[in-house]
């Protein structure tokens, strides 16, 4: 750095005092209360809220739905970023633009359509009603939607990198004669793994977290509809603060694990993958 | 025309195979996990009528939480600017120690799930909190379950979108535009103003659309903290939910509807005002 | 293999003129041809439409005598050398050149042993045989070329294309490999097609050179056909160096203004392109009856011969000299041969004989 563009030691020092203030009271002190307020009263308690059936129950269920909804949009993602990146086609950009329209919906309405689908006064309501099937208030809904909170995550780590690459790779394969198939898995996937990787990684921590869109269509019946973050609120509702914070410390780290991952693939592959949901 | 001459026009034909399925899985699946579901938002609220809508909108608790949340989610993405140019700066120009670990903790918010940062920021705010404690003893405020606590909620969901937005661009400007500016025999501050701050601009407001757009519809970091006393700290979001308990599912739409058009309205107005900006420099 | 073309035309409807205007051409088997033109010209399309990576809107495409409108290009069996080569940047060099024999059909993929044989064979053939177990980061700008030649050798293809394959070559490495690639492709016979900008590339490697503007093929020669006769102003410019004049024609004389006239017969009156090579342009110190001009550089090309840029009036033209000559020292200019194209594109060339009478001083 040349002396023209440095500033004065004092700012600089100024700065950089205020940023790590701010930094610890931001960020940090959040963080760290978590943890303190589920160690309060020491490790047992904590362990036990753990361990208690109806917090098994909700990370049982936090796992299904996010078994399904991650894949669900991982191979979305993936058939989107392809068909965007590798061919041409009307309505390109008009594409990109509704597949990140569910990160510009409150969490709230994302749970709400499905309200308004599936529900008791929804269109398909009474049809559902009648066939006895359950999809608000039952694991369907849920999956429902955090598939659409989670919907944007693969397509958008994916096709910036798809784009960088090219076609050139594929033409080479179509010339060397390999078919659709062969193409995909043994050039185009070999050539994103890691960011593919990386966009499940993301897509899976927001699918466990995801609090809005499942308290909309989960109706809190415990043990059976209630996933982590909403057995979190029931806790914390019903004033047992060590166990709504110890399972918050499970998420926390779930959210510390994913970050955690996400840096050693940026350092592995030397790009950055973006986190912005 | 002999039959072996290509009919269809040369672009109608593609050289690698499977447009056809990657496209039509693409299509199902936004079709039928986004574009079916909005639609019914946007259909809905009409089973109301025009003037059952109107006075859903016009309800007093209802103009409340659209103040607070539009109001707040503004002022968080405000006073993001500011703090964002702060963090983006100081870990992109200045080498310190805990510099890597400051530029880790900056994502923390988009990590952590969002009950998990609600209850978080509650425990802290509150009046026997580690920063509401001293606060409320020192001056006398009270944070937690106010409309500031909502404020304080909000520039923690907004904060990293500024921060990661105009990272990239700070690092990549290069510092020969300043160079050029001081053997101009521009000052520091003047050079900040009129060459590093235009350059910032774009991203900048890139950064408040994207803060604003989380923050508006944020639910989960907000409602522990929040209080949620009607007219005072509900937020719009909360509302819907409340209409849904009270099976007022058109009612509760034709919220869902009007924070996303505000919002829309909002980011478009920051789209133009980008585009104008970037026309002015080309 | 032989290569047909007729007719082909191809319209990406994002430029002013279609990429591609009714191009024909023919192959004959085992030939080297080059297509030469500038940036835009449409070279690549033609290439790109013959592997089977883009279509034509209107005519058609006969390899080995077969029309291959309905042949997708993995089963055209064209060995494609890409511009920036386009390896596969996850795989070994050894699995890129394997890559073609992995893909094809159960029935049809040759054994492991079979396929490292004769991955073997052909690193082996382009001289990189240490490289096998490296990947496409690891090795230079000249060993990517091999590779994705070697890649493309390995299907055994009936037509080798090459894109540019040089460009990313340094200077010092491109005369090698060139000659190199050229002499494969004596000893393999397979029927190539090379796109170029660099004319001199052309002129060396190919057999025939076809000279592309604007979507058209302007000229399909030999190399020294192109320097003898060329086709249009436009191949004269862009085919070896050549000064390049005006001129006018009035009554079977061309007047070159500051130079001349000359006796121009079959030329009709009007406008007219005038090249003259270089090689064509005799300086001799300052002699009565030739036009006189004014050295204003010189240095020295071969032993015993001299490059000189002359000034004569408005002109700047470059000579050589059998003896040094000063800088701003007199000269004179003696013109030996001339192409001279006329406003409807009518080709003459002038020889020795009809240029040295004819200097008339204050034309």
């Amino acid at each position: 750095m040349s002396v023209a563009t440095e500033d004065p030691p004092w700012a600089r020092r100024l700065l950089v005092t205020l940023a790590i203030l701010l930094g610890i009271a931001i960020f940090l002190a959040p963080l760290a209360a978590i943890f303190t307020e589920a160690l309060r009263r020491g490790l047992a308690p904590a362990l036990e809220a753990i361990a208690e059936p109806d917090a098994l129950a909700a990370m049982r269920l936090t796992l299904l739905v996010a078994a399904i909804a991650v894949p669900v949009n991982a191979i979305g993602g993936v058939a989107a970023s392809w068909a965007i990146a590798k061919f041409d086609f009307a309505g390109k950009r008009l594409l990109v633009t509704l597949i990140e329209l569910p990160f510009a919906v409150s969490p709230v309405i994302s749970g709400l359509v499905y309200v308004l689908i599936f529900g008791a006064q929804g269109w398909f309501g009474g049809w559902l009603r009648e066939h006895d099937i359950q999809i608000i208030f039952a694991l369907p809904g849920l999956v429902l939607a955090t598939t659409f909170v989670t919907f944007p995550f693969v397509a958008r780590t994916l096709l910036p990198l798809m784009q960088e690459q090219g076609r050139e790779e594929e033409e080479a394969a179509a010339t060397l004669g390999a078919g659709g198939l062969q193409t995909f898995f043994r050039v185009t996937l070999p050539n994103v793994k890691w960011a593919l990787l990386g966009g499940i990684l993301l897509c899976n921590a927001r699918a466990m977290g995801e609090f809005g869109a499942v308290a909309v269509v989960s109706g809190h019946i415990r043990g059976a509809t209630n996933t982590m973050p909403l057995h979190v609120e029931i806790l914390y509702n019903e004033y047992m603060f060590v166990g709504a914070f110890a399972v918050a410390s499970l998420l926390a780290l779930l959210g510390l694990v994913t970050l955690g991952a996400k840096a050693l693939l940026e350092y592995w592959t030397a790009r950055p993958m973006g986190v912005e949901a | 025309m002999s039959a072996t001459t290509a009919l269809r026009s040369g672009s109608a034909r593609r050289a690698l195979p499977g447009l056809g399925l990657s496209l039509g899985v693409t299509l199902s699946w936004l079709g039928l996990i986004v574009l079916i579901p909005l639609a019914a938002l946007v259909i809905k609220p009409w089973s109301l009528g025009l003037a059952g809508v109107t006075a859903v909108l016009m309800d007093d608790r209802v103009q409340a939480a659209f103040r607070l949340s539009f109001g707040a989610a503004l002022l968080a993405a405000i006073i993001s600017l500011p703090l964002g140019l702060l963090f983006a700066w100081v870990i992109t120009r200045y080498r310190f120690p805990g510099r890597r670990l400051l530029d880790a903790l900056v994502d923390l918010p988009f990590a952590l799930p969002t009950a998990v940062a609600g209850l978080a920021l509650t425990a802290l705010f509150a009046n026997n909190g580690w920063l509401g404690g001293p606060l409320a003893e020192a001056f006398g405020w009270q944070i937690a379950y106010r409309p500031v606590g909502v404020l304080i909620a909000l520039i923690f969901v907004a904060l990293p979108f500024m921060i990661r937005s105009v990272e990239p661009v700070l690092r990549d400007l290069t510092l020969e535009g300043e160079e050029a500016a001081a053997t101009l025999g521009a000052t520091r501050a003047q050079t900040l103003r009129r060459v590093v701050l235009p350059a910032l601009a774009p991203a900048l407001i890139t950064g408040f659309g994207l803060g604003f757009g989380r923050a508006v519809g944020e639910y989960g970091s907000v409602i522990f903290i929040a209080g949620n006393m009607p007219m005072s700290t509900e937020i719009a979001p909360l509302l819907i939910v409340v209409k849904l308990e009270q099976y007022d599912d058109a009612g509760a739409a034709a919220v869902g509807l009007a924070m996303l058009v505000l919002a829309f309205v909002i980011l478009l107005a920051l789209n133009v005002l980008q585009r104008r900006l970037r026309r002015g420099r080309a | 293999m032989t290569v047909e073309i007729e007719a082909v035309t191809r319209d990406f409807g994002t430029a002013a003129t279609p990429a591609l205007r009714g191009v024909s051409m023919t192959l004959r088997q085992g030939e080297f041809v080059a297509l030469l033109g500038p940036s835009g010209s449409g070279k690549t399309t033609l290439l790109r439409i013959l592997a089977g990576l883009d279509f034509p809107d209107a005519g058609r495409v006969l390899i080995g005598g077969r029309d291959v409108a309905q042949v997708p290009a993995r089963a055209r069996n064209v060995g494609v050398v890409f511009q920036n080569y386009a390896l596969f940047r996850h795989l070994t060099v050894f699995e890129n050149v394997a890559f073609g024999l992995r893909v094809r059909p159960r029935a049809k993929r040759p054994d492991n042993a079979e396929i490292a044989r004769r991955v073997q064979e052909l690193l082996a053939l382009v001289q990189i045989p240490e490289l096998e177990s490296r990947y496409p980061e690891q090795i230079s700008g000249g060993q990517r070329q091999r590779v994705a030649l070697a890649r493309a050798l390995a299907i055994e293809p009936q037509l080798l294309l090459l894109d540019e394959p040089f460009g990313a070559l340094d200077a010092l490495v491109r005369k090698e490999v060139r000659r190199w690639v050229r002499g494969l492709h004596d000893r393999l016979g397979i029927t190539s097609i090379l796109v170029t900008h660099d004319q001199e590339e052309a002129m060396e490697m190919a057999d025939r050179v076809a000279v592309m503007e604007e979507g058209r093929i302007v000229q399909f020669d030999a190399p020294h056909s192109l320097l003898d006769a060329p086709a249009s102003a436009f191949v004269a410019s862009f085919v070896g160096d050549a000064n390049r004049l005006t001129g006018s024609v009035n009554g079977g004389r061309l007047g070159i203004e500051g130079l001349g006239a000359f006796d121009a017969d079959g030329l009709p009156d009007g406008r007219t392109d005038v090249f003259v090579r270089p090689d064509e342009v005799r300086v001799v110190p300052p002699r009565e009856g030739l036009t006189p001009g004014i050295v204003e550089w010189s240095r020295q090309a071969d032993r015993g011969r001299w490059k000189i840029l002359v000034a004569v009036s408005e002109h700047r033209l470059e000579g050589y000299a059998e003896q040094p000559i000063e800088r701003g020292a007199p000269c004179a200019v003696e013109l030996q041969a001339m192409t001279v194209f006329g406003a409807q594109g009518e080709r003459v060339s002038l020889s020795g004989r009809l240029a040295a009478n004819s200097a008339m001083p204050g034309v």
